[in-house]
């Protein structure tokens, strides 16, 4: 039961046109382009499990939980929830059954709405309650679970704090009973305080209610904290996955271990720290090979001109590098 | 303790507004010598941006600084003329915001916004001044800095951008650089390099750094010494390494521990129950006193100043003997 595949990506790209107005292109004899945010992605997410998703600005993690959820549609690939088809006609009833956490817990609620009717706006419209008296109840239900007072509910969401409107966010997200929560970011707008009251309470839910998590995030100390497993993008590839303690305690993937070093460093062990070179390319024009070549300390002449596949390492880790398939990189 | 470049004394911060008069920073004081970096943390609405405003006098209003005394090098500034304080500001005090993008202006190539600086503050030429601003942004480390000082603002990446704002902040070799969250707007891997950059500078130049953030990784990497501001008030001061890993003020303590950390276990985190009070609702007493698991009598209406505790200094009634 535990390692049952709740959700599966298959091959998922999404490209975005970024071309000029027609006018221009017209004018100036431009080609159409085109943004490839995310490129050929595939893992799967067990049920009960934690996968977090880590990268730098930019490396398409965000617009892969927006495909999961529905607001991008897929460019190529397939994403499979429960064994079936998302794209499918009549996959809707399995988007009930999962629910998205955003960032910004100020842009997320509707400032004209009380609290009441944002937390109750998905059961009526899924049709989970059969009249007002156990709709409301079902409200206080759910603002007693994220560690609110029933009577929150009349409040608007400005008379809230930071945490306590993402509490409510996390209260609206559950009240379609889902089994799938899709958290972009979810505590990157609060303060470390809040921030570990808000972790607390995710796990707590995960716990209680048996939730499977995708979490985004570009916090390595919180992603350390909540992820049961890893996936590290770059430019939008997948570049490693590996169970959390594996890939804080040996990274493969020589981008995941700049990662893991760039930390600042609390304990101030003065560990001497191997300053990255370079920046994340533009992700309209990739280099070719290997996208993380013009920064790696390892890359050679294969990884200038192929592109390194994803491959399954001993101990059921992935990682797609070609000097770590070759065993140009050792463990650690 | 040597003579300090930057001295702050009961600095007092007040927004009136219709409802009475909010306090957002209340009775600070502290010190910065010359060469140190002191790093001032505290979580949104502490008043940590503000402190900074007030020291290179860029106040909002109706914000004002309604007591006590700032002094640079001796001399008093938070009483100057705005036309006294612009001359002060870029020469002897440079500033760095968190947002690299809006401090630059757009229209104009980074070469020409060097050139201007320096032009304003120092006693040279324009060619001296433009060879002047090669050498700042070499100094940065930005790559080819002779072809890209023709480059306008929106050529660099934001990394690169931030790096162009500190060579701006250096150009007169200012005594004191005031850096507000400094490396929030960037990517990890890119803010390891600008705290490199920081440090660096400081310890070369023999400058004060007041580097203001949240992140408190940034500043166990970068500072000697941290301030921790809490509603407005320092809650506790001292050697970065102390404050981290023996904080005596049960705000600073939580705080710490409530801060996820790479290779520890996968118990709970501590949290600190409920949120830092609003301006118009800071509670008598200790600020910190509702949250506090141990407050007693005392903090309930009497207010502590910073006390030695320990290795640190700590507003805290448990240190008073």
């Amino acid at each position: 039961m535990p390692a049952e595949t709740l959700l599966e990506l298959v091959d998922v790209g999404r490209e975005f046109d970024v071309s000029r107005p027609w006018l221009n292109r017209v004018l100036e004899g431009e080609p159409r382009r085109s943004l490839q945010a995310v490129d050929g992605v595939s893992f799967s997410i067990r049920r009960g499990e934690t996968l977090a998703l880590v990268g730098e600005s930019g490396c398409g993690k965000s617009t892969v939980a927006r495909l999961i959820v529905g607001l991008y549609t897929l460019s190529r690939g397939r994403i499979l929830f429960d064994g079936a088809d998302l794209a499918d006609p009549g996959s809707a009833p399995l988007r009930r059954r999962m629910q998205m956490i955003f960032q910004d817990p100020y842009a997320s609620l509707n400032p004209r709405w009380r609290v009441r009717d944002i937390v109750a706006e998905p059961i009526v419209a899924h049709g989970l309650a059969p009249d007002a008296k156990a709709l409301a109840a079902r409200v206080a239900e759910l603002l007693t679970q994220v560690g609110l007072a029933p009577e929150d509910g009349e409040r608007f969401p400005h008379e809230f704090s930071g945490g306590q409107r993402q509490r409510v966010s996390i209260a609206r997200a559950l009240s379609s009973n889902p089994e799938f929560l899709v958290c972009d970011e979810p505590t990157s707008a609060l303060d470390v305080s809040v921030q570990a009251q808000i972790l607390n309470l995710m796990k707590d839910l995960q716990q209680r209610l048996g939730l499977t998590y995708l979490f985004i995030s570009h916090n390595l100390a919180v992603v350390a904290h909540v992820a049961t497993r890893v996936g590290v993008m770059y430019l939008g590839r997948l570049v490693e996955v590996a169970d959390a303690k594996t890939l804080f305690e040996r990274p493969r993937h020589p981008y995941t271990r700049m990662l893991i070093d760039a930390i600042p460093d609390l304990e101030m062990s003065g560990k001497s720290r191997t300053p990255v070179a370079g920046e994340v390319p533009s992700p309209l024009t990739p280099p070719p090979g290997c996208a993380f070549n013009p920064r790696c300390p390892h890359a050679n002449e294969r990884c200038r001109t192929e592109r390194p596949v994803p491959l399954e390492l001993p101990g059921g880790r992935i990682a797609a590098c070609h000097a770590v398939q070759e065993g140009r990189i050792g463990d650690l | 303790m040597t003579e300090s470049l930057l001295s702050v004394r009961n600095l007092r911060v007040e927004f009136p507004t219709r409802r009475g008069t909010l306090v957002a920073v209340d009775d600070l004081s502290f010190d910065i010598a010359p060469g140190e970096v002191l790093g001032v943390v505290g979580e949104s609405g502490a008043g940590k941006s503000l402190t900074g405003m007030a020291i290179i006098g860029l106040l909002e209003p109706p914000g004002r600084i309604a007591a006590g005394e700032i002094r640079l090098e001796g001399e008093r500034i938070d009483n100057l003329s705005p036309e006294a304080m612009r001359r002060i500001r870029g020469k002897r005090i440079g500033a760095i915001f968190q947002d690299p993008l809006t401090s630059l202006n757009p229209l104009f190539t980074i070469g020409e916004q060097l050139v201007e600086t320096i032009l304003v503050h120092l006693d040279l030429n324009e060619a001296q001044a433009r060879d002047r601003a090669v050498e700042l942004l070499a100094e940065v480390g930005i790559p080819a800095p002779e072809i890209r000082i023709d480059n306008y603002p929106h050529h660099f990446s934001g990394g690169m951008r931030q790096r162009v704002v500190i060579a701006l902040a250096l150009c007169a070799r200012p005594r004191l650089i005031v850096a507000d969250e400094p490396t929030t707007a960037l990517d990890v891997s890119i803010q390891a390099q600008i705290i490199e950059l920081l440090r660096k500078l400081a310890r070369e130049n023999g400058a004060a750094v007041m580097l203001i953030t949240h992140d408190m990784g940034v500043i166990a990497e970068t500072a000697d010494r941290v301030a921790v501001m809490y509603a407005g008030r320092l809650a506790e001061i001292g050697p970065v390494k102390d404050v981290i890993h023996a904080p005596q003020h049960p705000y600073t303590s939580g705080l710490m521990r409530s801060i996820p950390k790479l290779g520890e276990g996968r118990e709970t985190l501590a949290q600190i129950d409920g949120a830092m009070p609003r301006l118009n609702a800071i509670p008598p007493g200790c600020a910190f006193n509702p949250r506090c698991l141990k407050r007693f009598d005392r903090c309930m209406h009497d207010r502590p100043s910073p006390m030695p505790a320990g290795a640190t200094e700590a507003a805290c009634w448990l240190y008073a003997r």
